[in-house]
């Protein structure tokens, strides 16, 4: 009898620490889906790279913004680990309570494509957002900026920075980047037709590595006594540059500017080390995002090339070729207006 | 009950003397399953969307890497030793696999020679152990880093996608018109491979023996370093057969696959029941270990809570069931021998408690 006792308690123990957790964080989260509907064809679930990541969190708080002003459910959930794999169960979940519309920020181009086929198939309809898909796997792209803008507003920025004339020089990431090198060619481009008195000297490569690329800005400014400016666009070179600058003798001599955060670069910008950078705003990037998912969802655009529809705050977008959706040009921060961000 | 009221005053082993029904039913394996049952029902009843069968399909296709490797890695642990490079060992087999397959292998072949590497990834494992008589945990902790530093440096941060769609549709094929993934055919099928292997075959008891007592073991005829060395070749195989399905499921070959997926495993097979000193531990109760986290998992997602949360609930739940097993162990025992003092005090007790 004994035995009996004993083995039946070890169940009873289970199942009660079991419940225990169950039950209490259930009630804790507050975000439970309890009541919201086997199939809500309204609502819209966000599902970022990775959780606690500040530029995601950022977009979420547009996403949320955008479907409080729609007046429709929104949620967020997402992997811990910015792994494709991980992101799979999130987007089978989606399907599985039958979301209205799912806006991803996808961690691999195909590897999320089949779970992504399984929930549109279920009846969800699929945003991309800052990090695409191959275009068959989803509805619509929306893109926080294209290329030609990307690589425009930084030119514009050294120019208007050293007086259009002199010599630069661009500090990249990994030398086999995609989007750097497009970046840095139409650079190449947009300063041979409109500013011809600015020599590009040299490009090197920081690899994304704070130390690395701290080293090749302290290499760029040895070799090239003259240089006058420098554009990094990436917001890991960009702040190791400015952290070298503002220590040297270069600080308000050499010009400084690229893509990087608000939060990294805010104190180069009080310090006069850094006159002005440039990065799409996460949080409109959400923000449309939300409104071109309900805009699916809801029926009143089916993604194709040429269909429009309103974006709040943002006005009227349209869809553009292979249902891609650009935000338009990147939020230029300076002194005046970097502290109105926090990302 | 005949037997047991005949030998009553002189058993030593009152578990053997239990009826066939409570042997079966009243054991750790039961009590997991147990509860993997429970939960289901519940999570059937009070969470939104889990009654649907589509459930079934993704939990299958979910948890089959981890179910595969919880298979040889129940055998080594029950040896005594453990394996930590098996989530290496998928990102390896994953990026050899699509770098041969990149340079123009055929698929099969290509997925033949990643599976063969694999094995010999396993078997370094097994060498280190047996041979040298290293520690596995150390051991395995080098490897780990070793294999998916190979892994992540052979492909960088790039992935490789070109895969034939008909090798992922077959992966993610469905049986019929239902939701039970094709995979879940030769799932079962390896299940029921290691259970009669670990269950009815002398190699089994081996290495059960192995993780009892190694001398003892030795004394016996058992070849426990040859078995070990088995059992590792096997789990880098089979690990390596998961990375292949990483490969196929996903259409990508990266080596960051599966990371920090061997502590999955593990934590599924404890919960499983299997000791993790060895010695102790049963394939059904793995199995059911393996479902009862995925389905944990599927539930709390589906209920809306984060996957911070989510890992949050699955290490305490994890804790709980450690807790419990030894707790209970440790009481079972004080029962034991306070039910050895009481017969051997009034050796007659029980008969007449039956006979009213």
């Amino acid at each position: 009898m004994t035995s009996k006792f004993r083995r039946a308690g070890s169940a009873v123990a289970i199942v009660a620490a079991l419940g225990l957790a169950l039950s209490a964080c259930g009630g804790g989260s507050g975000s439970g889906s309890d009541g919201e509907g086997g199939g809500d064809t309204s609502s819209i679930t966000f599902i970022p790279k990775n959780l606690g990541n500040p530029y995601f969190d950022a977009s979420d708080a547009g996403g949320k913004k955008a479907a409080d002003e729609i007046g429709t459910t929104w949620d967020q959930v997402g992997p811990t680990e910015s792994t494709p794999d991980s992101q799979v169960s999130f987007i089978n979940t989606a399907t599985q309570q039958r979301a209205g519309a799912l806006v991803v920020s996808a961690n691999d181009p195909t590897a999320i494509g089949d779970a992504l086929e399984e929930a549109r198939n279920a009846g969800t309809k699929v945003v991309t957002m800052d990090s695409d898909t191959e275009p068959q796997f989803r509805d619509v792209f929306v893109s926080q900026a294209d290329a030609a803008g990307i690589a425009k507003s930084q030119v514009d920025l050294i120019a208007e920075q050293i007086g259009d004339k002199g010599e630069i020089a661009i500090l990249s990431a990994a030398a086999n980047a995609t989007n750097q090198n497009e970046w840095i060619k139409l650079m190449e481009e947009e300063l041979a037709a409109n500013h011809p008195d600015i020599k590009l000297v040299d490009t090197v490569y920081g690899n994304d590595d704070d130390q690395t690329s701290f080293d090749k800005t302290a290499g760029l400014l040895q070799s090239h006594p003259n240089l006058k400016g420098i554009i990094s666009p990436t917001t890991v070179g960009i702040a190791a540059a400015a952290r070298y600058l503002s220590d040297s003798e270069y600080k308000g001599k050499v010009a400084l500017t690229g893509l990087g955060t608000p939060n990294q670069m805010r104190e180069y910008i009080k310090d006069g080390t850094v006159k002005s950078f440039a990065l799409w705003d996460p949080e409109q990037l959400g923000y449309l995002a939300a409104y071109a998912a309900d805009a699916l969802a809801s029926g009143d655009i089916e993604g194709k090339e040429g269909d429009t529809f309103e974006a709040g705050d943002l006005g009227e977008y349209t869809v553009g070729a292979d249902g891609v959706i650009v935000l338009g040009e990147p939020t230029v921060f300076e002194e005046s207006n970097i502290d109105d961000f926090d990302f | 009950m005949s037997l047991l009221t005949e030998k009553a005053p002189v058993r030593t082993y009152a578990a053997h003397a239990r009826p066939w029904w409570q042997r079966t039913l009243m054991t750790r394996d039961s009590a997991i399953i147990a509860l993997l049952v429970v939960v289901w029902t519940y999570a059937s009843i009070a969470i939104l969307n889990f009654s649907d069968p589509i459930t079934v399909y993704f939990l299958v296709l979910d948890i089959a890497p981890i179910l595969l490797i919880a298979l040889p890695m129940t055998l080594i642990i029950i040896t005594g030793e453990i394996d930590l490079s098996v989530a290496s060992v998928v990102g390896l087999s994953s990026v050899l696999f699509g770098v041969l397959h990149r340079e123009g292998l055929p698929i099969v072949a290509a997925m033949v020679l990643a599976l063969l590497a694999c094995a010999v990834a396993g078997a370094l494992n097994g060498v280190l152990v047996t041979r040298y008589g290293l520690p596995s945990l150390a051991v395995t902790i080098g490897t780990m880093a070793l294999f998916r530093g190979i892994a992540v440096g052979a492909l960088g941060t790039t992935a490789i996608t070109d895969w034939p769609d008909a090798w992922g549709d077959l992966v993610q094929a469905r049986i019929g018109g239902s939701q039970i993934p094709l995979m879940t055919i030769p799932l079962v099928v390896l299940i029921v491979v290691f259970a009669v292997v670990l269950h009815f075959t002398p190699f089994g008891r081996g290495i059960f023996a192995a993780g009892l007592s190694k001398d003892a073991a030795r004394f016996s005829g058992v070849n426990v370093d040859r078995t070990k060395l088995i059992l590792f070749t096997l789990s880098g195989l089979v690990s390596g057969l998961a990375g292949i399905y990483f490969t196929l499921r996903y259409g990508s070959a990266r080596g960051d696959n599966a990371t920090g997926m061997e502590l999955q495993v593990i934590a599924a097979v404890l919960l499983g029941g299997v000791s993790i000193f060895g010695g102790r531990g049963a394939i059904p109760g793995v199995i059911a270990g393996v479902v009862l986290i995925g389905t944990i998992g599927s539930a709390l997602r589906l209920d809306g809570l984060s996957a911070n949360l989510i890992q949050i609930i699955t290490g305490v739940l994890l804790i709980a069931a450690v807790i419990a097993a030894s707790v209970l162990g440790w009481t079972g025992r004080i029962v034991g021998t306070y039910r050895r003092q009481q017969s051997s005090d009034e050796p007659s007790s029980k008969n007449s408690k039956k006979s009213e």
